[in-house]
């Protein structure tokens, strides 16, 4: 027993990672036709990616949409994640449990109601609107990250401030976001995560001309798997590393706060 | 700030979540069953759709995958999770990694990792002919088993992360206690460990359930033509047959579950691990 927990656990680790680590490689691996392990490697495939425009227009849609449904998110989470921890209102379980309800409700049923709304708005296709939609997927995200670690900002630093004449406003703007801020950093660099990587929104509410990363992976998933696709899943596994490393390297600074 | 002036800081959120998410559904449920069709057809029209070969078959297939996907990431990721509760240092943090990484990635790329390893020509088949164990590829993908793979795959973190909360507050003496009276190894796990664990294992095996049951990315990509889920269902009636009032009631349908299980869900954990506490 002592020796096969360890070696199944190690077998399912392997078998968690060898998928994402074999399409890393294969996306640096040579032109032609893919193969496994490569014959040769190179970056054709990252050249071919970054080298096509309307790929290079995915990336940056997916950036704009990323970005404002960052900011949003992570702005309306914070308020609320601090309502929440400070606040005094009843029923604080069930008010979080709605604001959780967008990752709950199936993510198809959402989008068909938003495009519903959007197509009569006429706003399908517009990237404001559609980061804005993100932000509403991104938001339990967002308050689950910050209420754990709001609960490790000690309240008499509040109140410290506070008796020494700072005004609300000040104390949470000099006092609070500081303490908060490597939750905040890195609760913002998850809510850019999920918008970066959400597929059925951008499904339903971009337009031909806007299409995200992650729809025209999925365009071509359907289509005819071209080997671009490993080099633009590498890239998107790279950003997943980096915000993880960021989040990581923040956690080291604040200990107390979360628990894993 | 005084407490209750504090708490309308939540108002910007409930506003977006009122305006981008409440108020489309509740928009779009009532204009395509209430206005745009006639309200007295409404019953007809539910029977109709929810009676149809099409719906019963999607309801099945639907149930039967997410039970299949909950056993298995149950079976998969309780030994992971038991395996992280104790232990500490590098080898907790390589685990984590390796359920941590995966838990991040884009769905749509860990679903494209798994049809670059199950397809006709993927890397399994090429493995196996080059080791000539087999002549023809086996048919790996677009079908159930590949199905409950990609989901597997994807919502295996979930348990792992809610089980290893739950197994974290697990009081170790009670175990010692147990050793002490003479029980041994597998009883106490038996009759201990597995019992305080349970709770763990409910919350895990319910939100792997609820978000099964709305899948829709990874059985869209990786399922044959006939296994199609509920959520595969609403998208083709509107992306393909245009059929709004149809597509409404069977989310109302799936809402309605989906809803009703959360509310158990919601009466049995607590909703601030629903990611786990990351």
């Amino acid at each position: 027993m002592r020796r096969v927990l360890p070696t199944y656990v190690g077998l399912i680790c392997l078998l968690l990672m060898a998928p994402i680590v074999i399409v890393v490689i294969l996306a640096f691996s040579g032109p032609g036709y893919l193969q496994f392990p490569p014959k040769t490697y190179s970056l054709h495939w990252f050249a071919r990616f970054l080298g096509d425009p309307q790929w290079r227009a995915s990336l940056w849609f997916s950036l704009i949409i990323g970005l404002i449904a960052c900011v949003v998110a992570t702005v309306a989470g914070f308020f609320a994640a601090y309502a929440f921890v400070r606040g005094s209102v009843r029923g604080k379980k069930l008010l979080l449990s709605l604001l959780l309800l967008p990752i709950i409700v199936p993510t198809v049923i959402t989008s068909i109601a938003m495009y519903f709304l959007s197509a009569r708005l006429h706003l399908v296709g517009n990237l404001v609107w559609v980061g804005v939609c993100h932000a509403v997927i991104a938001l339990p995200v967002v308050l689950l990250i910050l209420l754990s670690s709001l609960q490790g900002v000690d309240v008499n630093l509040e109140r410290a401030a506070l008796s020494l004449g700072a005004g609300h406003v000040r104390v949470f703007l000099r006092v609070v976001v500081p303490l908060a801020a490597p939750g905040i950093v890195s609760a913002a660099l998850f809510a850019f995560l999920a918008s970066f990587d959400e597929l059925i929104i951008s499904l339903f509410l971009t337009g031909v001309r806007t299409q995200t990363l992650p729809v025209r992976i999925w365009n071509s998933l359907h289509l005819e798997i071209e080997p671009t696709i490993a080099a633009v899943s590498a890239f998107l596994i790279g950003v997943t590393g980096l915000v993880l490393l960021i989040d990581g390297a923040l956690r080291m600074r604040r200990r107390p706060a979360m628990k894993l | 700030m005084k407490p209750h002036r504090t708490t309308l800081l939540m108002l910007p959120a409930f506003a977006m979540l009122g305006c981008i998410f409440l108020a489309p559904l509740a928009w779009f449920f009532v204009h395509t069953l209430l206005i745009d069709s006639d309200p007295s057809d409404l019953r007809d029209q539910l029977v109709a759709v929810l009676a149809s070969r099409a719906m019963l078959r999607a309801i099945v297939t639907t149930n039967w995958i997410s039970l299949l996907v909950t056993v298995t990431v149950l079976l998969l990721g309780y030994p992971i999770a038991y395996y992280l509760a104790n232990r500490r240092g590098f080898r907790f943090t390589l685990v984590v990694f390796c359920v941590i990484v995966p838990y991040f990635t884009s769905i749509i790329v860990r679903t494209y990792s798994w049809m670059v390893l199950l397809g006709r020509e993927g890397l399994i088949n090429q493995a196996l002919r080059d080791l000539h164990l087999i002549s023809d590829p086996l048919p790996l993908l677009y079908n159930q088993f590949s199905i409950v793979i990609g989901m597997t795959y994807v919502l295996l973190p979930y348990m792992v992360l809610t089980l290893f909360a739950a197994m974290k507050g697990i009081d170790r003496n009670l175990l010692l206690a147990a050793r002490g009276m003479g029980a041994s190894g597998p009883m106490i796990f038996r009759r201990v460990y597995l019992p305080l664990s349970r709770h763990g294992v409910i919350s895990g095996a319910l939100i792997v359930f609820i978000l099964s049951i709305g899948f829709f990315i990874t059985p869209a990509l990786m399922g044959g033509p006939s296994d199609v889920m509920v959520a595969m269902l609403i998208e083709r009636s509107v992306e393909i047959t245009l059929d709004w009032p149809g597509a409404a009631v069977m989310s109302l349908f799936l809402l309605s579950v989906t809803l009703l299980l959360y509310a158990v869900y919601y009466r049995v954990t607590d909703v601030r691990r629903l990611m786990g506490t990351v």
